[in-house]
């Protein structure tokens, strides 16, 4: 048993090779309006990626001016007029949520166009195809010159791809960092050399990830790290919209023949799989390679149209619809199906809650929480009083003073410890700017009904500035009335 | 061991040799730069094979080349942390609780060693929070014997209660009925006069003979309303919450055979700044004066 096997896995190999060689994808070029398509979305993509950072937004003075910035220094995220604070991290877990179910309901439609058009891995993997195409050349020029002597002109050509690669390698880390720190002084810092160390360690890191995963790694990110093509399955069925090839009109192949009646319209020339960026061949039907791109139906267009057949012969559609077109008949693309209901739904539901909790946004942030030990003292006079630590975020730059105030107790005298103030019924805390201040306040009085030792108090906080008004409903514990 | 590699009927792949219960699987080859990123995962596990501790031995075990043992790495860090306190500790130390109140920074230090503090040495007995015990007092209620003051507190902490020292809080409650300095009807009388000081439910006695017993006997050091004293540390009895307990029977049982509490100086094991530490977290509680 060789541990070892070289060459292409062993489909009809009786050795049992545990592990292969990889085989080398050099995808051709191909011109149509797939790839025209896959050019315009890439372009999107990597401009929003390098441009962003660079976008400014007038917040006033104190403030960052950067549109999108993840200040995780300071524990901000500035997103636009939007500002998140860390305890806002939930809205995070909501946007992935959508994230996610928007990728099942888009694969599910249409098989996994995030794959072939948005995955970062896909977009930067084609850029670095791209400039390897313009300085080596296309396949044949590429395949030929590997396996070709080491001369000068295959020192300097990979030379030069190597470096242009570098280069966007490095621009796409630095534009990384920009996300985290304001991005023209730290453009400026980093040539300077003030930079701090972390700016320098993660724009290598990501530069290096960069070069690895779009230069080298490629298609065995797709295969054999991303776990997504693993469960993709789950997400289609035969209404799914997809690349497919139509193997009723193609088959059977009719390699070098050209006159009609004689095969199917495939002429087995394998432009789809000289195409594949993932380098297999879509004819075998729907698989885990496939990152549904669809550039190999522009390669099969051009043989089609050369060849004097019917185009598309690799094209979207479904497996429902090819069954149907192979029995002579035709069905409608069904986009309103149990499943792609339940996913919609789900996002909707999602989307709207996101949407009402951010619209709904208290500007006040108060939270108030009861002491577990003590629940509750009694006092020299008979009175209880409950301890309780309350916290109030500042959002606005400048201190500010909050009025608290209880409802549902009565006499309740407030009295905060630290800072020496009350007692009395309405207390002003004095919170610093951009921060969120902690006090610990006491709540004497007697309580008018404790059933099970605890009733509900209400505690109020009005902005002194701004007059603005949050409620936080807590409760008021004291013993256990004696019937 | 694989023995029946052989080709799937439906895939054409080949498969591994492994079956379980009929079950086999289809051989689909790893990259080999997979194995090779495991391999040189191996081999670097191996440099922390050598530099570090790794290997058990019959009476020891193989201590790395580079000599790290965890004891020490904690107690750098721990040194580490002593030392970027040691700024913050002097300072509340000497200076006085209403100049480290005027430092907001310096008081969360102090609160957050004061916290600390407290829930090692004084919580098993005065609670969690200063909830207090039957014995021990509330500190978060505030009906303080010996006075509620951050100073007062302090030398409370310092130097304890009935710990033997001479600076050490010190009072004695006589032991009317053990010791028969009052007779048992006297007792009885006082004792329903102390529980009308608190609005108990009378037993219906004649509290003119109680009042009297009291005023002779108890209002030195508790005064003539039963308002306690702190010069002496002697509760106020006419408070709805008291130290030993707030029934008839409770009342009677301080009277025969008091119980006196011993709080230890905690001079002998804690530093000044800590105290002071201790004093102003005790005073946030909810009872400072």
């Amino acid at each position: 048993m060789s541990f070892m096997g070289k060459g292409t896995p062993p489909v009809d190999d009786p050795q049992d090779i545990l592990y292969a060689d990889r085989v080398r994808v050099y995808p051709k070029s191909v011109h149509g309006p797939v790839r025209r398509f896959k050019w315009a979305v890439l372009i999107v993509c990597l401009t929003i990626y390098y441009v962003l950072p660079w976008v400014r937004w007038n917040r006033g003075i104190g403030r960052p001016n950067q549109a999108v910035l993840l200040d995780i220094f300071h524990e901000r995220f500035w997103f636009f007029n939007l500002e998140f604070w860390p305890q806002d991290i939930f809205y995070l877990t909501g946007l992935l949520i959508m994230g996610a179910v928007a990728l099942f309901l888009v694969t599910s439609l249409f098989g996994r166009l995030w794959c072939g058009y948005t995955c970062p891995q896909t977009v930067w993997t084609d850029l670095f195809m791209w400039v390897e195409r313009e300085i080596e050349g296309d396949r044949n020029e590429r395949m030929k010159r590997d396996s070709g002597p080491t001369d000068f002109d295959k020192i300097w050509r990979k030379g030069l791809k190597h470096t242009v690669w570098f280069a966007v390698a490095f621009w796409t880390g630095g534009a990384w960092i920009m996300y985290y720190v304001d991005a023209p002084t730290v453009t400026v810092e980093f040539w300077n050399g003030t930079a701090s160390t972390p700016v320098y360690l993660f724009t290598a890191l990501f530069a290096a990830t960069t070069y690895l995963l779009a230069g080298w790694a490629r298609e065995q990110v797709c295969t054999y790290m991303c776990p997504w093509p693993r469960f993709q399955a789950a997400m289609l069925d035969e209404q799914s919209f997809t690349v497919t090839y139509e193997a009723w009109r193609g088959e059977p192949r009719a390699q070098g023949k050209r006159l009609p009646g004689a095969g199917g319209d495939c002429v087995d020339c394998g432009a789809c799989v000289t195409a594949c960026p993932t380098g297999i061949d879509i004819r075998d039907g729907s698989q885990l390679e496939c990152i549904n791109c669809g550039l190999c139906i522009d390669a099969c267009n051009h043989v089609m149209e050369r060849t004097g057949r019917p185009g598309w012969l690799i094209t979207w559609d479904t497996l429902a619809d090819q069954a149907a077109k192979a029995a002579g008949t035709h069905v409608p693309l069904r986009l309103i199906r149990p499943r792609t209901i339940t996913y919609l739904s789900a996002l909707v539901l999602a989307a709207a809650v996101m949407i009402i909790a951010l619209a709904l946004r208290p500007g006040l942030g108060l939270s108030v929480q009861h002491d577990r030990a003590p629940l509750f003292v009694t006092l020299a006079s008979g009175d209880i009083r409950d301890g309780y630590t309350v916290k109030i975020v500042n959002k606005s730059p400048t201190q500010a003073v909050f009025e608290i105030t209880t409802q549902g107790l009565y006499g309740a005298m407030l009295t905060e410890a630290n800072e020496q103030l009350g007692p009395a019924e309405t207390l002003g805390l004095p919170v610093p700017g951009d921060s969120v201040g902690t006090f610990r306040i006491m709540v004497a009085g007697q309580p008018a009904a404790l059933v099970d030792g605890s009733q509900p108090i209400d505690f109020s906080l009005r902005d002194t500035a701004t007059g603005e008004v949050t409620v936080y409903h807590s409760v008021f514990m004291g013993p256990v009335r004696r019937r | 061991m694989p023995t029946k590699i052989e080709k799937d009927d439906v895939t054409g792949q080949m498969t591994t040799g492994h079956e379980w219960d009929g079950l086999q699987e289809l051989n689909r080859p790893l990259p080999k730069w997979w194995v090779y990123v495991f391999m040189a995962c191996v081999a670097w596990s191996m440099v922390y094979f050598v530099l570090y501790p790794s290997f058990p031995g019959i009476t020891g075990y193989f201590h790395g080349v580079i000599g790290y043992y965890q004891r020490d790495a904690v107690d750098a860090d721990v040194a580490a942390i002593a030392q970027q306190r040691a700024g913050a500790m002097d300072r509340i130390k000497a200076l006085s609780f209403a100049d480290i109140r005027k430092d907001p920074q310096l008081l969360a230090v102090a609160q957050t060693a004061g916290r600390i503090t407290f829930a090692e040495n004084c919580q098993p007995c005065h609670g969690a929070g200063g909830g207090g015990n039957l014995g021990f007092p509330a500190l978060a209620a505030g009906n303080w014997l010996w006075g509620g003051k951050l100073e007062d507190i302090q030398q409370t902490v310092t130097f304890g209660i009935r710990s033997g020292l001479d600076d050490a809080r010190n009072s004695q409650m006589p032991r009317f009925g053990a010791d028969a300095i009052l007779k048992p009807a006297e007792i009885q009388a006082v004792a329903d006069y102390a529980a009308s000081l608190f609005d108990l439910p009378s037993t219906g006695t004649n509290l003119a003979e109680g009042k009297r017993v009291f005023a002779e006997n108890c209002a030195v050091c508790h005064g003539d309303a039963g308002q306690g004293n702190r010069e002496v540390g002697a509760p106020k009895l006419a408070a709805k919450t008291h130290l030993h307990g707030d029934d008839r029977a409770a009342i009677l049982a301080q009277l025969n055979n008091p119980r006196m509490g011993v709080m230890p100086n905690w001079n002998a094991r804690l530093d000044a700044a800590k105290i002071k530490s201790v004093a102003l977290y005790v005073h946030s509680l909810g009872g400072g004066e």
